[in-house]
């Protein structure tokens, strides 16, 4: 099968792209970084904010969260590298794909750090404010440490979902592993690049999985 | 302290959850290191009441005093009343994320704000107190329940409360627990602490009790010494149910 291994396993082609693909990497793995960080700070930043329970920060919140959560990866991140622009604002590539996945990361982090929260017994709220600690005490030192437990295993799920979804942000030509290994295979018309492509996200993928694994673990418990 | 001496008075609270009314108007005073035992049946109301006493329900009308401070006013610094109360749940409420030392000095460091190193010192001679030094380091959820509340009631008395409200502190425990925990409490009224306790252990209120009140229907119904109550109630509802309680 001479014709296979040429096809998809072309050293030459390999050797070739192969720094571009490696750049593509090094992108791919940023995008998830600022993912990540934007996605579950703001989701918990979201989620505490809601525990304070003034409604009309809840209804912002709460509309936020729901816009989000229904709207597609792409669709965000199209609007804002393409749409924006119209009401004069321009972004890079990059920002643009940030944003498209952390908002809608962030909302899904928001209800997971939220059914966390609301999960915690009424009694360590009470016992807590019993002993004299304001309502940002009980909820920093006894409410939410309680909460991220229970939160890691379903946002381990969910950041590893929208991490994936980097490889939409070839769509908006930001220089990622997708889009490096497109054009590195119209340009040398062969699969080879893409079959790379495919093995540099396993090689962030599947260590990113085992580490969410080891993260429930330590960290996880069932109370 | 008040004129007349009393640490805690509570005068005319009602309590209301939407129409139903649970607290119809009572009245209480209670002087320093008195027992105070409340009794009754199932929804009568005690539980509503004691926790009134630290606003974690609020009162629909009426005051509380301790101390003097009245704690129902407009604009009072409930946390810093709630230093000088200490509550014991039913249900421990212990922090499981935290060791039987942290539970005890979380509250020493954040409100009192000792230093780590005397809150622990404390933390450690409170654990003593209750007869849990050696389980200083050791998390809520590798204690029996007899020990969990112990340092439930270690934790509240960390802060050197003026007084202490238990909520049926051993109706979630098992038998051989019980007096575990009601000997500590004992020892507590030897010391001197002020106390209201709601309990069905009814030899504890008959022995440790300076004064039983009795409970029914959001009313409080009859209120006397351990002998009068329990020998020779005044009212009918009261036999009633001590002897369903007592003679079943």
């Amino acid at each position: 099968m001479r014709g296979f291994s040429e096809t998809f396993f072309n050293p030459g082609v390999i050797a070739r792209y192969l720094p571009a693909l490696l750049s593509g990497f090094r992108v791919t793995l940023e995008l998830a970084a600022a993912v990540v960080t934007l996605g579950i700070l703001l989701g918990l930043a979201l989620a505490v904010v809601r525990a304070f329970r003034v409604r009309v920060v809840n209804w912002v919140v709460v509309a936020f969260v729901d816009v989000f959560r229904t709207l597609p990866q792409l669709v965000v991140m199209v609007f804002a590298y393409f749409g924006l622009p119209y009401a004069g604002i321009t972004i890079s590539a990059f920002a643009a794909a940030t944003l498209g996945l952390g908002l809608v990361l962030a909302a899904f982090a928001e209800e997971a750090f939220w059914a966390a929260i609301t999960a915690i017994p009424r009694g360590q709220w009470e016992a807590a404010r019993s002993t004299g600690l304001s309502f940002p005490q009980a909820l920093g030192s006894v409410v939410m440490p309680q909460a991220i437990r229970i939160a890691i295993p379903l946002l381990t799920n969910r950041t590893i979902a929208i991490t994936k979804g980097t490889a939409l942000a070839s769509v908006i030509s930001v220089p990622e592993i997708l889009d490096k290994a497109q054009s590195a295979m119209s340009l040398s018309a062969n699969a080879s690049p893409l079959v790379v492509g495919a093995g540099l996200y396993l090689a962030i993928f599947g260590p990113l999985v085992a580490f969410s694994r080891w993260l429930e673990r330590r960290f996880g418990w069932i109370t | 302290m008040t004129d007349d001496g009393f640490l805690l008075e509570i005068d005319d609270v009602h309590k209301s959850f939407g129409d139903l009314e649970v607290l119809k108007g009572i009245s209480l005073r209670v002087r320093p290191r008195e027992v105070i035992i409340l009794i009754g049946p199932s929804g009568s109301g005690k539980s509503t009441l004691l926790r009134c006493i630290n606003r974690l329900e609020e009162p629909t009308r009426g005051r509380i005093r301790i101390d003097g401070t009245e704690i129902t006013a407009r604009g009072v610094d409930l946390n810093r009343v709630r230093k000088d109360i200490g509550m014991v749940f039913q249900a421990f409420n212990l922090y499981p994320h935290l060791t039987a030392l942290g539970n005890v000095t979380l509250a020493l460091r954040k409100v009192l704000r000792m230093s780590r190193h005397d809150a622990e010192a404390r933390g450690r001679r409170m654990l003593e107190h209750v007869g849990l030094a050696e389980k200083a380091n050791v998390h809520p959820n590798e204690l029996s329940g007899g020990q969990q509340q112990r340092v439930a009631i270690a934790r509240a008395l960390a802060l050197e409360p003026k007084l202490m409200l238990f909520d049926e502190p051993t109706s979630a425990l098992d038998p051989e627990l019980v007096g575990g925990v009601l000997r500590v409490m004992r020892d507590l009224r030897d010391e001197g602490m002020t106390m209201v306790v709601v309990t069905h252990e009814m030899s504890f209120a008959q022995d440790v009790g300076d004064t039983v009140l009795f409970m029914d229907g959001g009313e409080l119904v009859e209120a006397g010494p351990p002998s009068t109550i329990f020998r020779n109630p005044a009212h009918q509802r009261t036999r009633e149910f001590l002897q369903r309680v007592l003679h079943v």
